[in-house]
């Protein structure tokens, strides 16, 4: 079976700095696979070189079977859309929803564009009294709602889903979450998605991918990290940190100025 | 023993041409020598409940309170000048991301010293040391590099233990952090926290601690308060957050996957119009 996005060896620099450094990885039709990592670690990078945003400097990327050269074509962005993180960012603010939802289907040559843009509201639960609004006056979920359906309204088979719920608020980024396993269920589509949340990758997505400095650390799926079964000490860390604070009876290591020293540390 | 900080029935309004937008409704709380931690979605009214304290809202706004006092001070008759003097050297701030809190065109170290000195009279050779021991405690490795550093070169992180670090340095007995790692990686967020953690147990300051991340907050406070709509729907100790009763409290914590739990969909809140009354 032909793998639905498949990387080999990718490179990225930007003026002499490596930021990916020959990253592989392979993911099938219908799948929904996770990339983690800090800042840096060249996981959002690593998307945008798919999309086309970033300079590709080594490896090949495959889409169905088909390897894509420098430019992106119109059949590629057909086929796979992206989700940015900022919502507040990814709008045109001078452009009501219906106008930011027809601009695809009018590049694409799409014909009733109404009635797909209405159905488009609707699959992302805002329906169509949004539909000639400005993004201004969209709260932060609306907007990513949105985003959503702008990527969705070509029918893509892959989307690329970069921090798609790190700039909302908790309740807010369960019903994105929700609304984003709806769609790729009822539409069988193929994820990437990009985070810093290991709870949100091990909720979304079945495999995934530890990266740091540009270079993969680790792949496994969500089942065995979320049983704690990592190989590589970076990888623990993240797991460590995501478990949220613990505080520690004994004075953390390192230097003390002269007027915090004497005092006592507490601890509960 | 008198509580280092007393509020009560605290109101902040934002009057609009469509009508008065009420921020903070009526708030009461008071704090010890202890973390507090304040929790609220986007709009909860926390944020401004931590500039009221610290005399920080818009002069658009309108500030109203029974009581607002710190250490016996009344600040809401207190003076501009004496509200000047308070606010960097009793109370301070540290705001959430500090590529926007920093000042970018003056390197780290003599930021730290102009806060010391607006409070102090120090020596400038005193103040570099002083300067230097502080971002020690806020372990930067290699001070002395940093020092001479300007914002845009140091990681966000590193801009965060400066920001610490310079509140710290006059020596507060309250602090108020709002969101002070909601900006950085989970990693680095450990690390801020650990940092805070100690030196705010070693000076024995008070701690507003504002977030929206309920399980951070509870993890790291000794109290929690959680608000909606700018008004307290619960208070409780951290530790028992597990035994929230108020469905808005309850919807917060069910809400955010967790590693290992298979629950799909996600359970999302029910807002309910009374929760705001």
């Amino acid at each position: 079976m032909t793998a639905a996005l498949a990387i080999d060896g990718l490179g990225v620099v930007y003026d002499h700095y490596h930021v990916l450094k020959g990253v592989s990885l392979r993911i099938e039709p219908g799948e929904s696979y996770g990339l983690v990592g800090e800042s840096g670690s060249g996981k959002s990078t690593l998307l945008r070189a798919i999309a086309g945003l970033a300079p590709v400097s080594a490896g090949t990327i495959t889409v169905d079977g088909e390897t894509l050269g420098p430019r992106r074509d119109k059949a590629f962005h057909r086929k796979v859309q992206m989700v940015f993180q900022d919502p507040y960012g990814s709008l045109h603010p001078r452009q009501t929803v219906d106008r930011l939802l027809l601009e695809p289907l009018a590049i694409h040559g799409f014909a009733n564009a109404e009635e797909r843009i209405v159905r488009a509201l609707d699959e992302v639960g805002l329906g169509s009294g949004f539909r000639f609004r400005y993004p201004h006056q969209l709260s932060g979920g609306q907007r990513q709602r949105v985003a959503i359906a702008r990527a969705l309204i070509l029918e893509p088979s892959i989307l690329l889903l970069d921090e798609p719920t790190s700039a909302l608020d908790a309740s807010v980024q369960a019903e994105v979450l929700n609304l984003l396993e709806e769609v790729r269920r009822t539409r069988s589509l193929t994820f990437l998605m990009v985070s810093h949340d290991l709870a949100i990758i091990t909720h979304l997505c079945g495999r995934l991918m530890v990266m740091h400095n540009g270079a993969e650390v680790e792949t496994l799926d969500a089942a065995s990290l979320a049983a704690g079964h990592v190989t590589q000490d970076y990888s623990r860390r993240l797991l460590a940190a995501s478990a949220g604070f613990v505080r520690t009876a004994e004075p953390a290591a390192g230097p003390t100025a002269g007027r915090f020293a004497s005092a006592g540390q507490r601890s509960i | 023993m008198k509580p280092l900080l007393d509020v009560k029935r605290l109101g902040v309004r934002f009057p609009t041409r469509t009508g008065t937008i009420e921020a903070v409704r009526g708030i009461s709380f008071t704090l010890g020598r202890e973390r507090l931690g304040i929790v609220g979605e986007s709009g909860s009214g926390k944020s401004q409940t931590g500039r009221a304290i610290m005399g920080l809202t818009p002069a658009n706004a309108e500030v109203s309170a029974d009581r607002l006092e710190f250490d016996g001070i009344d600040l809401m008759k207190a003076p501009p000048r004496l509200r000047r003097d308070l606010r960097g050297k009793r109370i301070a701030m540290i705001l959430q991301d500090p590529k926007y809190s920093l000042n970018p065109v003056m390197t780290i170290g003599r930021q730290i010293v102009e806060a010391l000195r607006a409070h102090e009279a120090v020596g400038k050779a005193q103040a570099r040391e002083r300067a230097l021991a502080m971002l020690e405690a806020v372990q930067i490795r290699d001070v002395n590099r940093v020092y001479d550093l300007y914002p845009h070169e140091v990681s966000g992180g590193m801009g965060q233990r400066a920001m610490i670090a310079m509140m710290l340095i006059a020596g507060p007995q309250l602090l108020i952090a709002d969101e002070p790692t909601s900006a950085l990686d989970v990693t680095v967020q450990l690390d801020i926290l650990r940092i805070l953690d100690r030196l705010v147990g070693e000076s024995g300051m008070g701690l507003i601690f504002i977030s929206h991340d309920l399980r951070l907050v509870s993890s790291f406070c000794d109290r929690v308060i959680v608000m909606y709509a700018g008004k307290i729907v619960e208070e409780l100790p951290a530790a028992e957050l597990a035994r929230a009763r108020h469905p808005y409290t309850r919807g917060l914590l069910d809400c955010m996957p967790r590693i290992g739990e298979q629950r799909h969909p996600l359970p999302v809140l029910d807002r309910k119009p009374e929760w705001a009354l």
